[in-house]
């Protein structure tokens, strides 16, 4: 699972480099996740533009990508695709993240 | 077998509006088997938004397959069947592992939306999923195999 962070502002944004977090990718990106966010900042955007398909183990990694950061700090999504969009609103978990529709712009990021 | 072989040793129907899949109940095979079903389903004309919910419908039932009925230790082969019609795809999934529990399908709801991080749950999502998704599921047990059959319904779209 590539996984690519760069800092703007205070803000780590994670661009996740694959098409697909499924079965098969779940474990890798939550650990890949964990190594990423365990020395950073406060505040994460994960921009899953480039994912095409995310299924129920896919949504639980990204959960417990979430559940497994310091209590001061936040992960938010950006640029979901309408097909995972779909996935997240779903199962409801459009409520327990803050969703961006772009990671470009640092100022809307903070604001959210 | 990596992906790439599941993928050529995956048997695909060629009737006109049929498709069959012979794969191992494996993430990698599953994953190839996705990819092979979608081009199938985009080549009889499917829809973008139709192909997306059969293939998540199908990855959720898979992975069942994979995780619950082989236990995800001795992975086995799984049949997949699936009937476009106008009003709606059939899927018809046979396995040979272990039965659902109590030989019934679960039918759980939405999940729980708690207000702390902690209570937040991280899995339970693939029933509903499939659920939500689907007009009609059945499923039986039929001597040592389960038949499980799915109705997706076709949005054109």
């Amino acid at each position: 699972m590539e996984l690519r962070s760069t800092r703007s502002e205070g803000i780590a944004i994670i661009r996740v480099d694959a098409g697909r977090i499924d079965a098969a990718a779940a474990i890798r990106f939550k650990d890949a996740m964990r190594t990423l966010t365990k020395d950073g900042p406060d505040h994460f955007v994960l921009d899953m533009a480039q994912v095409e398909f995310v299924d129920s183990s896919g949504l639980g990694a990204i959960v417990a990508a979430m559940k497994q950061l310091g209590p001061r700090q936040r992960l938010d999504l950006a640029a979901l695709r309408p097909e995972v969009d779909r996935v997240f609103r779903l199962t409801r978990m459009d409520r327990v993240f803050t969703i961006h529709a772009s990671s470009n712009d640092p100022g809307s990021l903070a604001a959210g | 077998m990596d992906a790439q072989g599941a993928r050529a040793g995956a048997t695909t129907g060629l009737a006109p509006t049929g498709i069959r899949i012979g794969l191992t109940a494996k993430e990698a095979h599953i994953r190839a088997a996705l990819a092979t079903l979608r081009r199938a389903l985009a080549g009889r004309g499917l829809g973008p938004t139709d192909c997306d919910t059969t293939e998540l419908v199908l990855a959720e039932a898979l992975n069942n397959i994979a995780e619950h009925a082989y236990g995800g230790q001795h992975p086995g082969p799984v049949r997949l069947s699936l009937r476009l019609g106008r009003g709606g795809i059939t899927a018809s999934l046979r396995d040979r592992g272990g039965p659902m529990s109590g030989s019934r399908m679960p039918e759980p709801g939405p999940p729980a939306i708690g207000v702390r991080r902690e209570a937040i749950p991280e899995g339970g999502f693939g029933w509903f999923l499939i659920r939500d998704l689907t007009t009609a599921r059945r499923y039986r047990r039929v001597r040592g195999e389960n038949r499980l059959t799915l109705c997706i319904p076709r949005t054109g779209s």
